[in-house]
């Protein structure tokens, strides 16, 4: 016999559904400063973290489906900046980046840093996907590097852990939350289409997240830094800048 | 013709104010890379379907010298660094953009789903003859109005969607129903290009058919 659906399963199915879906609201958002941009921003974020389901993939391409790749921004460090930057730069460049290391602290068990040579030895993963800028353009291109969550898991995060700020040596600073950082496609890249990474294109480390737009993948990778409340980089970051923090649209 | 509903007349006039943000914003935002494409990937480095005259960006201020970024293909994909600081308000263009969505979708959804509700659309909109009233939309008004509501408003908003990486990862679909990043991209300019050709004609005839009792009747009922 057919089971009749009642009004009380209803009603019980309804708030389960309900709450099951604010138990995913971020615990933590982005400040607004009272500007109605930012709170629109910010009900984008929610209900992508909401509504979409939490690690789902973005397409991968073929070899044959890359394309050429516009370097905008920072394209060298080295001789742009303050010359005390463009001269530190400059020389980890000139010794093939040998001396350049990845700070990881913050909320961490072991912060330590990490040397290119080390992080080469970390498991990596390959993946040719689609870059989109926020001016509109896009380009496809094939990406090697250590899963965030690999180098997160290295040095042990605490359990109070929400968010991961990138600092880079071209002054920018970005984060994302622990849902992004743990997305299996959000990687510390060192290789782009088979090359090591180009200086224009953020040598020797760059991030890449793959459900936001390009400019949350920091070029230039300086420092990791793990925080439990909101943090963009302050004066560095997207907000500071007048850019929107959250950018899956 | 009875007067036009109350929830009608609301959702009208958000949907308007929500509409013309839209279409500054996305003006704003098309200033920035003033190409169309078609397909997946498409950049300054690569051919244009369509370039728009309508920034200091069009045609691009320069490009320093190219690098191949394959080691075996000399002449395929090539990197190249920007000379020319470009025109680019999408700090608050973007965020501007997706406040008015977020008005239009969500009253346009109310919108739908009272109109398939109340039978507004079957007794007003949908284009099939009712006429019992010399008042009634014509079967040409009928149309148009079926063809912005059910086909190009959906395909506007799908599109758009079609733009958020977060939102194709979760629904790829939507990447195969357009073809590809690129292609949402410029069916999302077209089809809002024809809502704008709408809009114009539909202000020429409220105005032609008496502006002051038509503004009236859309706001206060009759």
């Amino acid at each position: 016999m057919r089971r009749k659906i009642t009004r009380r399963d209803a009603i019980f199915t309804g708030l389960a559904s309900v709450g099951a879906l604010a138990l995913r609201y971020p615990r933590s958002l982005p400040p607004t400063y009272g500007s109605l941009l930012r709170m629109g921003d910010n009900l984008t974020y929610a209900a992508h973290r909401v509504l979409l389901p939490q690690q789902a993939l973005v397409n991968e391409y073929e070899e044959k489906d890359i394309t050429s790749f516009p370097a905008i921004g920072t394209t060298d460090p080295g001789s742009s900046g303050s010359p005390e930057r463009a001269r530190g730069y400059g020389r980890m460049q000139t010794g093939a980046f040998a001396d350049w290391t990845l700070s990881v602290e913050g909320l961490v068990r072991t912060p330590r840093t990490f040397s290119l040579a080390e992080l080469k030895r970390l498991p990596s993963r390959t993946q040719i996907t689609r870059h989109t800028c926020e001016e509109g353009w896009t380009a496809i291109a094939k990406w090697t590097g250590i899963p965030m969550s690999v180098v997160l898991e290295a040095v042990g995060i605490l359990p109070t852990a929400r968010f991961v700020v990138s600092y880079s040596y071209d002054d920018f600073a970005n984060s994302i939350d622990m849902l992004d950082a743990f997305h299996p496609q959000t990687i510390l890249a060192y290789d782009m289409n088979g090359r090591d990474l180009s200086v224009p294109h953020g040598a020797p480390l760059r991030l890449r997240v793959e459900r936001q737009l390009g400019y949350k993948g920091l070029k230039y990778l300086q420092r990791l830094v793990v925080t439990n409340e909101f943090d963009d980089g302050g004066t560095k970051g997207d907000l500071a800048n007048g850019w929107s923090w959250y950018t899956g649209i | 013709m009875a007067s036009h509903a109350v929830w009608v007349r609301v959702s009208h006039w958000i949907v308007t104010v929500g509409v013309l943000t839209l279409g500054y914003t996305g003006f704003v935002i098309l200033m920035a890379h003033p190409r169309l494409y078609w397909g997946v990937a498409g950049n300054d480095l690569t051919p244009a379907l369509i370039e728009l005259p309508i920034s200091r960006n069009y045609h691009h201020g320069g490009w320093a010298e190219a690098s191949p970024l394959l080691q075996n293909r000399a002449d395929g994909p090539i990197s190249a660094n920007r000379t020319y600081d470009i025109f680019n308000k999408n700090g608050w263009g973007r965020s501007l953009h997706f406040l008015a969505a977020w008005l239009v979708v969500v009253s346009g959804a109310v919108y739908f789903l009272l109109g398939i509700a109340r039978g507004h659309f079957q007794a007003r909109i949908w284009p099939i003859r009712t006429g019992v009233s010399r008042r009634d939309y014509s079967l040409q008004q009928k149309w148009v109005y079926s063809l912005v509501v059910f086909v190009a408003a959906p395909v506007v908003a799908l599109t758009g969607l079609t733009m958020s990486p977060a939102v194709t990862a979760a629904f790829p679909l939507l990447l195969r129903v357009f073809g590809g990043y690129q292609s949402a991209r410029t069916v999302h300019f077209f089809a809002f290009a024809a809502l704008t050709l709408f809009l114009i004609v539909h202000v020429t005839m409220v105005a032609r058919s008496g502006l002051r009792r038509q503004l009236r009747a859309m706001t206060f009922g009759e």
